[in-house]
């Protein structure tokens, strides 16, 4: 009989906290999956982020460091200088990416580090309950937007894809989601290319997830999976915007 | 033995330069060395400063509130800093510059060298500091000036190296004005 | 015995970590300790190592904490408002277990203060600096020879004692220059990095490094742990250099820039036939307390000069048998206030018994 699915070499066997509908899950997976086809698991340093992906050394079977809130970028920039043999790459929310750590993440994107950035966007601070964040959409109900985010007082969501490819240092930024079967294997081709930026030392490579939080959009999964499409997607547009190595 | 020596002046002068000469030139004769580029209290105002102390064992405090020897190089470091001399020091003036007329500096040996005009004299304004030098280790006998000389090899940047014979003619120049 | 060499503090710093086997740097420039960067981006790229400028003193620490976990010897350096940002990466360093050489050359604060010399940061530095409770290890040159030597020092005990050290001078001894000899790397024996993360390879069991801990009881545990680490840090590692205070009536006691003053003033005192001693830690961190609690024993009167209004003077008091007195002479930092020899030997005057 042939196997048609197993789990990932480079994910652990073990339950993950993430909630029911949570997408961490499916991304985590998707970045095994790139892993272990560049069969990297054992030359791999992943930078863990503060948030819901805090517990990456948890699920992912490699050796991790844990950043402070934020700084995850210039921790992987650190360690990719003093090891350039090894892949490093960072995990990340969008509280963490695009709030406390924007300095970081653009900063070593603009240097053009060998580093593989995987920012998950769902519009919320998840560990800490649902806060509103830099990506939060126009409108959306949050624990501190309880009338919604108000574009006057608290800014617009952020495209941080769109913004990283402006910068020159830039090797590979996309968008993605994983809320339907066509997104999910474009998704996966597309973190499959941004790992084969670093190890064909092509430069910074970034991708930017869109992703459900059933939890604290107070959904359930598949309600928080129709609004990805509904919603984020015609604000946060998948795709490509930068591939300077036409990979 | 401990010395300690403060130069002062104006930026541009090389004050710190005469402080690295003399340091180097300490090194020279195996005496440990410190060089501090500030009068502690003061280092504002486009003047340029700087206090070398060394010794045989332990140089001490690089900070020294009343020097044993203070080498001066322009008037408003005179006014404010001659009075600070340590009784029975010595004070060093570049005389074409600074003059102490009505100035009572009791149990202080004032030594005058017309540093500018000797300078303009051997054709370089630029050896003030070198005529300074000279004059401080003619009139301490704390260096030797062939030390001096020595030391111009650690303290002028290779590019410089050329201009020593001229920079030794300066340093001697500023020992023999000194009055034996 | 090499040749002397005549530089700066802060470039003997710089030349020491790259003796010691420092090979990556992460810095933000601030005054007055650029001379730190600057050198080093002259040094390290030709051996082979990193330089980087880095974007705020907050992404240069996290640097130093990434390279740092690949078991590579590191260093920033910075100045108070530079050193007040990196607390968040020294605060996670030490929770993640992991050396690495801070350089504070303290200038004037609070806030932006100024670049005048100042000893204000002693807590910041010697009480851990950033959240969570812990400390690290500090040591305080007085001359620049000793800036060289006690650099390297700190990249050793960094590494023996899995813990951020620093080097806490001021903008005197960073910024003048002395007679110096390059001695070479000290033959320490350091123990395994066997907690580096490296990529796993094949077999081989994962390896985190990280400051999270959830569990029931790990986070007390790892407090207990440090606890006991930093007892042996005192047990062991306790330096300072103290002079005449054999017979001493009166121990002035400092450290870094105000205990070179001090040495003049304690000799213009020995001239004057007064006893007065020297008490100058080099530790501050850990704290040579014992030493204290015995010169105590026979000398009952201590005089603590700091610049600031008081600080390590709490430490002193601490340390001293409780018939012992202690007086204080501070000089707040800032343009103008640097004491001079003399003006300390008029405060051991006073207060000479």
């Amino acid at each position: 009989m042939r196997q048609v699915f197993a789990r990932p070499e480079s994910l652990k066997d073990v339950q993950t906290h993430f909630c029911p509908g949570c997408n961490h899950g499916s991304i985590h997976r998707l970045v095994a999956e790139a892993m272990d086809e560049f069969g990297i698991r054992g030359e791999t340093i992943g930078v863990a982020s503060v948030g819901c992906s805090v517990f990456l050394y948890n699920y992912f079977d490699v050796d991790v460091i844990e950043a402070p809130h934020g700084r995850a970028p210039a921790v992987a920039t650190g360690a990719k200088r003093a090891r350039p043999d090894r892949i490093v790459f960072t995990y990340q929310g969008d509280g963490d990416l695009a709030a406390i750590g924007t300095s970081e993440i653009i900063h070593a994107a603009n240097r053009g580090e060998a580093i593989t950035v995987i920012f998950v966007n769902n519009t919320t601070y998840g560990m800490t309950g649902g806060q509103m964040a830099p990506t939060t959409m126009v409108g959306q109900k949050t624990s501190t937007s309880p009338s919604g985010r108000n574009q006057a007082k608290d800014g617009y969501p952020i495209r941080m894809a769109e913004l990283l490819a402006q910068l020159e240092g830039v090797g590979f930024s996309a968008r993605v989601a994983v809320n339907n079967p066509k997104n999910v294997i474009q998704a996966k081709r597309m973190i499959k290319t941004a790992f084969r930026y670093q190890v064909e030392n092509k430069g910074f490579s970034f991708i930017e997830a869109l992703a459900a939080c059933p939890t604290n959009w107070g959904m359930n999964p598949l309600a928080a999976n129709e609004r990805v499409g509904d919603e984020m997607i015609p604000y946060f547009p998948l795709g490509v915007y930068r591939n300077t190595a036409n990979l | 033995m401990r010395h300690d020596v403060f130069i002062a002046g104006y930026g541009g002068q090389g004050v710190l330069l005469a402080g690295n000469l003399l340091s180097y030139a300490a090194i020279h004769e195996g005496r440990n060395v410190s060089f501090f580029p500030a009068y502690g209290v003061e280092k504002r105002g486009g003047s340029a400063m700087c206090t070398v102390v060394f010794a045989d064992g332990d140089t001490g405090s690089p900070v020294v509130g009343h020097p044993s020897v203070s080498v001066i190089l322009n008037q408003l470091s005179f006014d404010k800093y001659a009075s600070k001399v340590k009784p029975g020091g010595i004070c060093i003036i570049n005389s074409t510059l600074v003059t102490s007329d009505g100035v009572e500096l009791p149990d202080m040996n004032l030594i005058q060298v017309p540093m500018n005009q000797r300078a303009l004299d051997l054709g370089d304004v630029r050896m003030v500091n070198m005529l300074a030098c000279g004059a401080y280790a003619a009139a301490t006998g704390a260096l030797a000036l062939e030390s001096l000389e020595e030391a111009l090899k650690k303290a002028l940047p290779e590019r410089n190296h050329r201009l020593i014979p001229a920079n030794i003619q300066a340093i001697r120049a500023g020992a023999d004005a000194v009055p034996h | 015995m090499s040749e002397k060499l005549f530089v700066k503090g802060n470039e003997a710093v710089a030349m020491a970590a790259i003796e010691a086997g420092c090979r990556y740097y992460f810095g933000y420039p601030i005054t007055p300790q650029s001379d730190i960067p600057e050198y080093l981006s002259r040094g390290l790229p030709g051996l082979g190592g990193e330089f980087i400028q880095a974007e705020s003193e907050i992404a240069a620490i996290n640097m130093l904490l990434g390279a740092s976990a690949t078991g590579v010897r590191c260093m920033t350096s910075s100045s108070g408002p530079g050193i007040s940002l990196k607390q968040e990466g020294i605060s996670y360093m030490a929770g993640s277990e992991l050396p690495g050489v801070i350089v504070d050359i303290m200038r004037a604060g609070p806030g932006l203060g100024g670049i005048d010399a100042s000893q204000a940061d002693y807590f910041q530095a010697t009480r851990g600096g950033g959240h969570g409770g812990y400390r690290i290890i500090v040591l305080a040159p007085a001359s620049v020879q000793e800036m060289y030597d006690l650099t390297m020092l700190a990249f050793d005990l960094s590494d023996i004692y899995r813990m951020p050290a620093m080097v806490l001078a001021d903008s005197v001894i960073g910024q003048m220059k002395e007679s110096v000899t390059a001695n070479p790397r000290p033959a320490t024996a350091l123990p395994d990095k066997d907690w580096v993360v490296r990529g796993r390879g094949e077999g081989q069991p994962q390896r985190v490094v990280k400051s999270l801990y959830l569990g029931d009881g790990e986070m007390e545990a790892f407090h207990w742990k440090m606890h006991a680490r930093y007892q042996e840090l005192a047990d062991r590692e306790c330096r300072w250099e103290d002079l005449e205070t054999g017979d001493a009536d009166l121990i002035v006691t400092a450290f870094g820039s105000t205990a070179r003053i001090a040495r003049t003033a304690v000799a213009m005192a020995r001239e004057a036939g007064m006893k007065v001693g020297l008490m100058r830690p080099i530790t501050l961190f850990p704290f040579p307390k014992q030493a204290y609690a015995e010169f105590s024993r026979r000398c009952k009167r201590f005089l603590v000069i700091e610049l600031s209004t008081g600080q390590m003077v709490d430490d002193v008091r601490l340390s001293v048998a409780r018939d012992a007195e202690v007086d204080f002479y501070g000089r707040p930092p800032g343009a103008g206030s640097l004491p001079t020899p003399e003006e300390l030997f008029g405060q051991i005057r006073k207060v000479y018994p």
